[in-house]
């Protein structure tokens, strides 16, 4: 979706202010949030890709005016909500009207592996890659309702294959539909004059990492 | 799209907590209450982030990468294995890329979608790395960005940016400065900065006598 999360090149919006001795948490329910949002992860009624189109689908005045755990815990509660983990009413009151039924919860002793599984963005499957390194591209000039890990900088722009990382889902459709769509992922490296015109330095390039289905031949 | 919001807003205005924090405690007791959290997992998982993993770990990678070139040939050719050998593994650091500043290109990571950030190595991003400003300049404008950063890139240095928007996860490998010949590992991990690893600063000598 063309929504305000994809901040790629927009003007505007003030300088990058590092702070100094950053704390992890900025406070404690900042910390919460974040927990919340694994140990909610932990039942498996959503994937990554549906959690990060439930924050994109924040209104955009809200998504620009939240900080970041603001849009975090907004995000978490649509996705309880939408995937049936607790109900509207439940929500708006605060009251639990009935007990989750038999899920398994995440407990304190399980951290420490539940953080080291590798979870299965990269698949086995044994699909043929469409393009190979070096190879000339030209990524769609997609304006898809959904989610999409094509940013609008680089829809319509020339790029080339840097390197092939193998099979993975493919986000677009697994935050919609659930479908992981398996397929080729690869770095494809545009020049920065390709997407910014010539005032661009002509030695620089970004990299982004396209799916099959969001190239074409150029 | 979520119709549920703005029901508390009203009333939390006469309150003490602000309100993020009283959405973020009705919304934990809630799940508590629902048996779909336990809150002894979330303490367990607050202190991982706050003390177990952070920016020490990246610098453990970049510091053997310097002094150990085997290491440093495994890291750039299959960084996941590599950095597992210290056991740094798992939730969004599950595919790993390095990328190597020499004195002719330096790399910079952004993820102007999101936040994607390679979180065994780094920990957890900087606010600034999720702001709307870095998310926006760091692909139009990387010199201006990283000019206003006092890291000023000169012009005959070739500048890549990359954009995380897949699961691969970015660690840039900073240069070593001159001047740190025969120091230890743990002496070099300890000038390596969270910032040179996502590649906005580059990594300095501490001034004089603080080594």
């Amino acid at each position: 979706m063309n929504g305000v999360h994809d901040m790629g090149g927009m003007h505007g919006m003030g300088p990058v202010e590092i702070e100094k001795n950053e704390p992890v948490f900025h406070s404690q329910w900042e910390a919460r949030v974040h927990a919340l949002n694994l140990a909610c992860g932990y039942h498996r009624k959503w994937n990554i890709d549906m959690g990060r189109h439930s924050r994109e689908r924040i209104p955009p005045a809200e998504y620009l005016a939240f900080s970041y755990y603001e849009k975090w815990l907004r995000g978490l509660e649509m996705l309880l909500v939408e995937n049936g983990l607790v109900t509207p009413k439940e929500l708006a009151t605060g009251r639990a009207e009935s007990k989750a039924s038999g899920a398994g919860v995440l407990r304190a002793s399980e951290v420490a592996g539940f953080l080291r599984v590798r979870r299965l963005a990269r698949m086995d499957d044994d699909v043929p890659a469409r393009f190979r390194p070096g190879e000339r591209v030209l990524a769609r000039n997609d304006h898809a309702l959904g989610h999409t890990r094509l940013p609008r900088y680089a829809r319509g722009k020339r790029g080339v294959i840097d390197r092939d990382h193998g099979v993975f889902i493919f986000p677009d459709t697994h935050a919609m539909t659930r479908d992981k769509k398996p397929q080729h992922c690869y770095s494809v490296r545009f020049a920065a004059c390709e997407l910014w015109g010539q005032g661009a330095s002509a030695r620089d390039s970004v990299y982004l990492d396209l799916w099959d289905d969001h190239l074409d031949p150029a | 799209m979520s119709d549920h919001h703005g029901d508390d807003h009203a009333r939390e205005h006469d309150r003490p907590l602000s309100g993020p924090a009283l959405r973020a405690r009705a919304l934990e007791s809630l799940l508590v209450e629902k048996g779909l959290v336990d809150p002894k997992a979330l303490d367990e998982l607050i202190d991982t982030y706050q003390t177990k993993v952070g920016p020490r770990n990246g610098a453990k990678i970049v510091a053997r990468a310097w002094t150990d070139p085997a290491f440093k040939k495994r890291l750039l050719s299959d960084a996941t294995a590599a950095i597992a050998e210290f056991g740094f593994i798992g939730r969004q650091g599950e595919d790993m890329v390095v990328l190597e500043n020499t004195p002719k290109v330096r790399n910079v990571v952004v993820c102007t979608l999101c936040s994607c950030y390679p979180w065994p190595v780094l920990g957890l991003p900087p606010v600034w790395y999720k702001s709307a400003p870095y998310r926006a300049r760091a692909v139009i404008d990387p010199r201006g960005v990283l000019k206003e950063l006092g890291s000023e890139v000169p012009e005959d240095v070739e500048l890549r940016v990359w954009d995380s928007t897949a699961e691969l996860r970015y660690l840039v490998l900073p240069e070593r400065p001159a001047g740190t010949e025969g120091w230890s590992e743990d002496e070099l991990a300890a000038i390596v900065t969270r910032d040179a690893m996502i590649g906005v600063a580059q990594v300095e000598l501490p001034a004089r006598g603080k080594r």
